[in-house]
């Protein structure tokens, strides 16, 4: 956190680099924030003289105000404690085939009816958000890691090896993403571990890439300079200049990358790419619910259509609030 | 001009040769090899050895790449075991309507996400711009195919007024234009919320330059400034964008003909993972790689015409 706080020593004079009239700086896009949901009034920036605490309350301050954030987190959690916790409360079988339950329309005993294979819908939903969870957190937390290594490395020896690692990501950015998971799920089985390897396999190369433009930009920023001419060596220079001043946009492209793993893992599944029942995942009820759009059963497209395109949503707006906080930071610097 | 497009066609084919270096290994680490994949796994060893022995799989690998790769160069992409046809004729078959439909929809998905993301960047923070980010951040938080089937429940079985497949397109001479309208709508939805977010914040952006201000100070009508200055600027990376947008255009693509059963490349390539036909489905990856790298040195090159600043930069 302190080493956080202290991005470098820049000069704190862009403070008030704000867009005239404007409550919010003018770079920041928010897709859907609601006028009204951006409060003007500011909460007080907190009592105490001490400058550490009053700016950690101001940032937080900035989190309060994101009030659309918060609701996107809670949603998240939410549908976690849904998907994980709820299982051990609305106890139903997930496991057994039981056709004289098959397709019934929702009722006082399945609220959401049921499936063709005859099992509680809402259960399902348990089931296959635990799968769809997984992925989204597993795939951003892996790709992030991996892409990051791999920009920084490039962005910061650069020269040949720069050019060798970035036109490896060039090329596998041009294979259009999808074909490129069939490709190498029709190569390997599905399963959990294969579809979050795949989609990793795809979704670490824009990060590669925006860690590698951070770093080289920052490579030649006056703190860098100033710490190397005092001798600090690339370590130094790596954990205490570098990383704290990428970490913010990093994690605003991880939570973005999110929901996009939860969306490509959705099209994967659509593919008839999955994890092997009984598992499922919100797109193969998604897919299910498609097959039986003509039948009528409309309990078993609707429900997974709404979990995939809330959590989607909910994990966008709190990466918008993510990125409002660290531009916000940056603006200071 | 020339020498920055020199350079980026140089970029594009080092590009194209890591990606056919990628899928030569993917094809050599298929699980017991491609011939097994051919011959299933209840061929004898005599068998195995002697496909191996005719396909040159018996070569050291460097020398089997270059054989590979000489092949196609030549355009010869390899024989499909399953549908018993070179592969380059099937995606000669198959390829143009994918480009017909990723052309298509594309020019639609420009033609409205540009003066949408104008109008919203104009009009920044009023009521209208949220309405507009906000439906834009539901259609890119639904899966495209979820976006067709909502299509095809509206437009198929609602109001029955179009067909939910576009299985015939292509058959024969004349047909039906219709098929086409879901396919192309569906993407098109999928795809504007890209544009239309990048437009409306390039457009905010560029409101902010200081030569905006100036445009303004000596009298300019707002009409002019917009229309001559900042759709300009704006687009000049708006294109760049298109072309980085490209891939993301043709995954699209196979869901939507996989969803309609339109007779494209994605759906070949898919109906190829499920039989494993394994020539074909490298053959499209490299063909779909290749389009994709070729419009994006396309837009490249509109870039450089709309922004002389790059013809003169080195990157």
């Amino acid at each position: 956190m302190s080493a956080a706080e202290r991005p470098g020593g820049g000069a704190p004079a862009a403070e008030g680099a704000r867009v005239p009239g404007e409550g919010r700086p003018a770079a920041i896009a928010a897709p859907g924030a609601l006028p009204g949901l951006w409060p003007g009034a500011a909460e007080p920036a907190g009592p105490g003289p001490r400058l550490p605490a009053k700016r950690l309350l101001r940032r937080g301050g900035v989190v309060w105000q994101n009030r659309l954030a918060l609701a996107g987190l809670a949603v998240i959690i939410g549908l976690t404690l849904f998907s994980f916790a709820g299982p051990l409360i609305y106890r139903t079988n997930q496991t057994a085939t039981n056709l004289l339950l098959a397709n019934r329309p929702p009722s006082a005993a399945h609220l959401l009816g049921t499936s063709p294979e005859g099992r509680d819908e809402i259960g399902q939903l348990m089931v296959g958000g635990q799968s769809t969870l997984e992925v989204g957190f597993a795939v951003a937390l892996l790709a992030t890691a991996f892409g990051m290594a791999w920009g920084a490395v490039a962005g910061y020896i650069g020269g040949i090896l720069d050019a060798i690692l970035m036109r490896v990501v060039d090329a596998m950015l041009a294979i259009p993403f999808l074909f490129f998971v069939v490709l190498l799920a029709s190569i390997l089985t599905p399963n959990l571990g294969v579809i979050i390897l795949a989609l990793t396999a795809v979704s670490w190369l824009s990060t590669a890439r925006l860690v590698r433009g951070e770093v080289l930009s920052l490579r030649t920023r006056e703190f860098v300079a100033a710490s190397k001419s005092f001798g600090a060596r690339h370590r130094f220079v790596i954990v205490r200049h570098l990383a704290p001043n990428v970490l913010g946009v990093v994690v605003v492209n991880a939570t973005l990358k999110m929901a996009d793993a939860i969306l490509a893992y959705a099209s994967v599944a659509f593919l008839g790419l999955s994890v092997p029942p009984p598992a499922t995942s919100w797109g193969d009820l998604l897919t299910t619910g498609i097959g039986q759009v003509f039948n009528g059963y409309w309990w078993q497209l609707w429900p997974p259509a709404v979990a995939i395109v809330l959590i989607v949503l909910a994990v966008n707006v709190v990466g918008d609030g993510l990125h409002d906080l660290v531009e916000r930071r940056l603006e200071r610097r | 001009m020339t020498g920055y497009l020199a350079r980026r066609a140089l970029q594009a084919i080092v590009v194209m040769l890591i990606v056919s270096v990628i899928v030569f290994v993917l094809l050599h680490s298929l699980p017991g090899g491609l011939v097994r994949a051919q011959l299933g796994p209840k061929a004898s060893r005599f068998a195995v050895f002697q496909l191996e022995r005719t396909e040159g799989l018996l070569k050291p690998l460097p020398l089997q790449y270059l054989i590979w790769l000489a092949n196609l160069v030549k355009g010869n992409l390899g024989f499909s075991y399953y549908m018993n046809q070179p592969v380059a004729s099937l995606l000669g078959h198959y390829l143009p309507r994918t480009l017909l439909l990723v052309g298509v929809s594309t020019l639609f998905t420009v033609a409205v996400a540009v003066p949408m993301g104008m109008w919203q960047g104009f009009r920044r923070n009023r009521i209208d711009d949220h309405l507009l980010s906000a439906s834009m951040l539901i259609l890119y938080a639904m899966p495209g195919f979820l976006l067709g089937v909502i299509g095809i429940i509206l437009l198929s079985l609602d109001v029955p007024v179009l067909p939910s497949t576009a299985t015939a397109f292509g058959s024969g001479l004349g047909t039906d234009v219709t098929v086409l309208v879901l396919p192309i709508a569906t993407l098109f939805l999928g795809n504007i919320s890209y544009y239309s977010r990048y437009m409306r914040s390039a457009v905010i952006d560029n409101l902010l330059e200081d030569y905006v201000r100036t445009a303004y100070a000596i009298g300019n009508p707002a009409r002019r400034v917009l229309l001559r200055h900042v759709l300009r600027n704006s687009l000049s990376s708006t294109v760049t964008m298109l072309g980085l947008t490209l891939p993301y255009v043709f995954s699209g693509a196979l869901i939507v003909e996989e969803l309609f059963n339109f007779p494209g490349i994605g759906l070949l390539f898919w109906n190829a993972s499920q039989t494993r036909d394994y020539p074909v489905l490298l053959g499209v990856v490299l063909v779909v790689t290749a389009a994709v790298v070729a419009g994006s040195l396309l837009a490249d090159v509109g870039y450089a015409a709309l922004d002389p600043r790059v013809r003169y930069v080195r990157r």
